[in-house]
């Protein structure tokens, strides 16, 4: 492999590891402050994702239906931690894991029904549908530019606000002592349903984004979400920093495995994440507050 | 006699004579319940009677099977009597590595991290060319149980493989019972409910529970070995998650902690299933919104009350 | 507490009950005599490939339509399954149209991995299947059967024309892409084989898990190897994404890509300008002007109000290929060997040009080399005139 291939691997690599980091970041924050493990949440991203494209088809123009997808995740994820995931912070994992993965079925379901099991495409904005020519024989795409450029600006966005605000600062005790920080008279409750929301309409973000590279079909939320499960095991529960260096990690071993041993490039991540817990067993990094 | 021991006789008896009255369709379903039944009972000793909610336990069934389709040669029959103990020894050894690894982290990272070591043993059969791939593995012939030239019963006869299976269920049923029973269950159960207090009173408990889990992972193999000798055909998707989410399913239904409940499971879970199915082609809808249900609307926790499942059918309540 | 306890059992004796009377009726039911022709269609009808299973079951019924709405003299009943392109579900799904309805005849499927299962299953039943699309080599070569029949084509036979084509126009090198299953595999190996038989060289055989479409890595290194032609085995919604990724990587200018006609049939309108100029080898194109293809058009277009495409003809052939053994039997499919043979012997006007089997059930006829121009695949050429399968095994 000459070096401009390396470069161009490299940055595919990074590429597909923000992306991750982008719907693991939501994971690992429900993970951590709320303590509990959401099985579903690779479907938040399916649904991102159905939404670019139904709402897409709708109004012609990614943009907006990226806004309205967003809105509408935020309110989904309210609506669900009110209704479901708020029962569910005393209860023991094995109900945790049920009834998430009771939600997944559902989720599915209901697309089946409502837009059907059809594979689709989400055409790329006209302002990116242009490739950048990086050698003699190939281009990338400046729409996967794009996409890079907004995981790494959300990346900041929230390490900003959880680091740097107040409401940062109440997520955060929020995760080390609950009780302590509804005596205190902050409204917990209200904090986790914004956390919730908050990782919800991050995976589907994501999915909207990703949904013009990856295509639209019906089996995208299961597959990404055990990855992001690797990511969020390898990076540490709750640990920001950590989904972001273990996202990147796999990104990369991903893209150069799939050329380089392309029979055992799907086990790579997974011999990955075997010798790191070897290692550390609990993460590289440790969980925020 | 016992409300429960004329419920247990009359069960045993039904599923004694069963092949004798339904067609080869249905005998056949009851088998593959039964298989199933071994692989929940399987689970049930790591999550029901370890309190070690693992959510990859489908990689072992996947294994035993696959262990079955590439030892299979192609232009003759596997002896039953070599793959079974090597499916279950292979399972065996694979589950003694991952235990290693995983035994030693607790709760959600433990959850996470079978289901991520499943999803790995998924890959080398789904990607590699060891594992023949995505379309799965098709046995031109079914194993022969001969020994020494007498074979004793015909793999291929739907009735013959119907009694083996139940043979073996009710053998898997009496060896757990008697492990549970012995001084090793007790300090497994012992770690179940206070996991400190075993160790502050000396057991090894990493020892423990990486038993529990090899104990578990081969009893799954022996339970993939059977159905793919049932169906003549592995495939990758017998070690996904949806596998192994339905096995706890299977064990909520019948009863966390309950040897007859990992059994009655089973049957409720593919009863349930059909019954769906029957209804409608978006099935998984139903049976999402009822585990939604199930998790939800039961005060006090699942087990108490999803064991009502099990002593409707059962008569009377009893912790094994 | 007694009264919840004398509740359960009733409860319990209640649904043992009724288990038991619905397993008894239905055992019944299997048993009483049908004198409609049950045919089972075990299809993808969600998923990648749901396009090809409405265009198969389309055509299927059309050539029924076409010979009176009987098959032998007899009515019909369908029992449909969508099969979902998932090998895993495929015993299960075949076993639930064999043994719990009872079908006389199996068609089916699209997906070859979904189709050696099924095959399987048939054989062990002793039931009748004709497969419309499925190519996996060993169904018509070493698991060969008498009830085994197949209309459509075997996977390598593709590559080889193309192969042969390439190493005609003077290729020395090719990097081949696929998904990674029997499809995939056996069509780029078919390629390889007469592509490096007539002097060229296959320098990389890449591949990824089916039925994914994240092409970014691949098409890097295939710029990076930069080989003369690219082969590539796809169909269906994957079909469609990777021909407009490989022009939005700007390769489409420089290394010529070539594949198996399912890169193009049934997916120019998705794929628009990034298709144009692509060669293609497959058993049927669009201006292909023999009589029947022309009235089979124009039936089709009325019925559907779509234009058919080689998965139509496909289906279609599996009905006439039926209708031919039925009518020689009259019907009464208990006569197993003469419905056989008179099928084995059949000499069937295809839309695609003439349709005979081999000794494996397996389709002889040409392969056509195809360019894409407009929202056409125009035939150009004859790349191989009634290929057959070399010998794999069959012991028929």
């Amino acid at each position: 492999m000459d070096i401009y291939s390396l470069l161009i691997q490299l940055l595919n690599g990074v590429q597909y590891g923000l992306l991750l980091f982008l719907v693991a970041s939501g994971l690992t924050l429900i993970f951590g402050i709320m303590g509990i493990i959401n099985l579903a949440h690779g479907s938040f991203y399916m649904i991102g994702a159905y939404m670019a494209f139904t709402l897409a088809s709708l109004t012609g123009n990614l943009f907006v239906a990226i806004v309205v997808g967003v809105v509408l995740s935020v309110l989904l994820g309210i609506v669900l931690e009110w209704a479901l995931f708020s029962r569910l912070y005393k209860r023991d994992h094995l109900e945790q894991v049920l009834l998430s993965y009771g939600l997944i079925l559902v989720f599915e379901e209901l697309r089946s029904l409502i837009v059907g099991n059809d594979v689709h495409g989400v055409a790329v904005p006209a302002v990116f549908n242009w490739s950048i020519p990086l050698t003699s024989t190939l281009s990338y795409p400046v729409y996967r530019l794009f996409m890079s450029a907004v995981c790494l600006a959300l990346a900041g966005l929230l390490y900003v606000l959880i680091h740097r605000t107040r409401v940062g600062m109440m997520i955060r005790a929020g995760a080390s002592n609950r009780e302590m920080v509804s005596l205190l008279g902050l409204n917990i409750n209200l904090v986790y349903r914004l956390v919730f929301a908050l990782g919800v309409a991050l995976a589907a973000f994501a999915g909207m984004i990703a949904a013009p590279v990856s295509s639209v079909y019906p089996g995208m939320g299961t597959q990404v979400l055990i990855i992001c499960f690797v990511v969020v095991v390898i990076g540490g529960i709750g640990s920001i920093w950590g989904a972001l260096a273990a996202a990147l990690l796999i990104g990369l071993a991903d893209t150069f495995g799939k050329v380089l041993i392309p029979e055992a490039a799907g086990v790579t991540v997974y011999l990955l994440m075997a010798v790191i817990l070897l290692w550390r067993p609990e993460g590289m990094f440790k969980r925020v507050g | 006699m016992s409300r429960k021991r004329i419920a247990l006789g009359a069960a045993l008896v039904f599923l004694a004579l069963f092949p004798v009255a339904g067609s080869a369709f249905y005998t056949e379903l009851v088998t593959k319940v039964m298989i199933l039944a071994i692989f929940a009972l399987s689970l049930d000793l790591l999550v029901g009677y370890t309190g070690l909610v693992s959510f990859g336990h489908a990689a072992f069934f996947g294994i035993g099977a696959y262990t079955l389709g590439l030892m299979a040669p192609k232009y003759e029959a596997a002896n039953l009597w070599l793959t079974l103990p090597a499916a279950i020894l292979a399972t065996g050894i694979a589950a003694l590595a991952v235990g290693v690894f995983v035994v030693r982290v607790k709760g959600i990272y433990f959850i996470m991290v079978t289901l991520a070591f499943a999803q790995m043993f998924y890959f080398v059969f789904h990607d590699t060319k060891f594992g023949r791939g995505s379309d799965g593995i098709s046995m031109n012939f079914k194993p022969v149980a001969a020994i020494g030239g007498f074979t004793p019963f015909d793999l291929g006869n739907t009735t013959h493989v119907y009694y083996f299976v139940l043979l073996l269920l009710l053998g898997v049923f009496a060896f757990l019972r008697t492990i549970l029973r012995s001084p090793f269950g007790r300090a497994l159960m012992g770690i179940r409910s206070n996991e400190h207090r075993m160790r502050s009173l000396g057991f090894p408990v990493y020892r423990y529970k990486l038993a529990s889990f090899t104990l578990a992972g081969a009893l799954a193999g022996l339970a993939g070995y059977l159905s793919a000798l049932q169906f003549g055909f592995v495939n990758p998707e017998l070690l996904s998650w949806h596998q192994s989410g339905n096995v706890l399913l299977m064990l909520i239904l019948g009863g966390v902690g309950s040897l007859y409940g990992a059994i009655v499971g089973a049957f409720a879970f593919v009863a349930l299933a059909e019954i769906f199915q029957a209804l409608t082609r978006h099935w998984q809808l139903l049976l999402g919104a009822a585990i939604v249900m199930l998790v939800i609307f039961l005060p006090g926790g699942l087990a108490s009350v999803a064991g009502r499942f099990r002593r409707t059918l059962v008569g009377e309540a009893d912790d094994e | 507490m007694k009264a919840t306890r004398n509740i359960g059992r009733r409860c319990g004796a209640i649904a043992v009950a009724g288990i038991a009377a619905g397993l008894l009726l239905s055992a019944g039911a299997a048993l009483a005599q049908q004198p409609k022709v049950k045919i089972g269609l075990m299809l993808p009808y969600t998923g990648t490939f749901a396009a090809l299973g409405t265009a198969i079951t389309n055509g299927f019924k059309l050539a029924i339509d076409e010979s009176g709405g009987k098959l032998g003299g007899r009515e019909i009943e369908y029992y449909t399954v969508d099969d979902e392109s998932d090998p895993a579900k495929a015993p299960d799904n075949a076993n639930k149209l064999i043994k719990r309805d009872q079908v006389d005849v199996l068609v089916g499927t699209v997906h070859s991995g979904v189709a050696l299962a099924m095959s399987k299953v048939a054989r062990d039943n002793n039931t009748l299947l004709v497969i419309p699309n499925a190519g996996a080599d060993d169904i018509t070569g070493p698991l060969c059967a008498a009830n085994v029949f197949r209309t459509s084509f075997s996977n390598s036979q593709m590559g080889i024309a193309m192969g042969k084509v390439m190493a005609e126009q003077k290729k020395k090198t090719a990097v081949t892409l696929t998904w990674k299953y029997a499809a995939g595999d056996e069509s780029v190996g078919g390629f390889k084989e007469s592509f490096e038989a007539g002097g060229g060289k296959v320098v990389k055989e890449l591949s990824l898990p089916f039925p994914q479409v994240e092409f970014q890595s691949y098409l890097t290194e295939i710029a990076a190897l930069k080989p003369d032609v690219v082969y590539v085995f796809f169909a269906g919604g994957g079909a469609v994404k990777f021909v407009k990724d490989y022009a939005a990587a700007g390769l489409n200018k420089t290394i010529p890509l070539v594949g198996a006609g399912f890169l193009t049939d049934g997916t120019l309108e998705a794929q628009g300008d990034a298709a144009q100029g692509l060669l293609t080898t497959l058993h049927y194109g669009d201006g292909l002007n023999n009589p029947k293809n022309n009235a089979f058009r124009a039936a089709y277009s009325k019925a559907y109000k779509a234009e058919p495409d080689v998965y139509a003809v496909q289906g279609y052939d599996a009905a006439q290929l039926l209708i031919v053994g039925m009518n020689a039997v009259k019907g009464d499919t208990a006569k197993r060997a003469d419905l056989v043979k008179a099928m084995e012997a059949a000499k069937l006007d295809s839309p695609r040009g003439s349709l005979a089997l081999n000794k494996g059930h397996n389709p002889i006829h040409d392969i056509y080399l195809r360019k894409v121009e407009g929202k056409e695949n125009k035939v150009i050429g004859v790349a191989v005139k009634d290929l057959t399968d070399p010998p794999r095994g069959c012991k028929l």
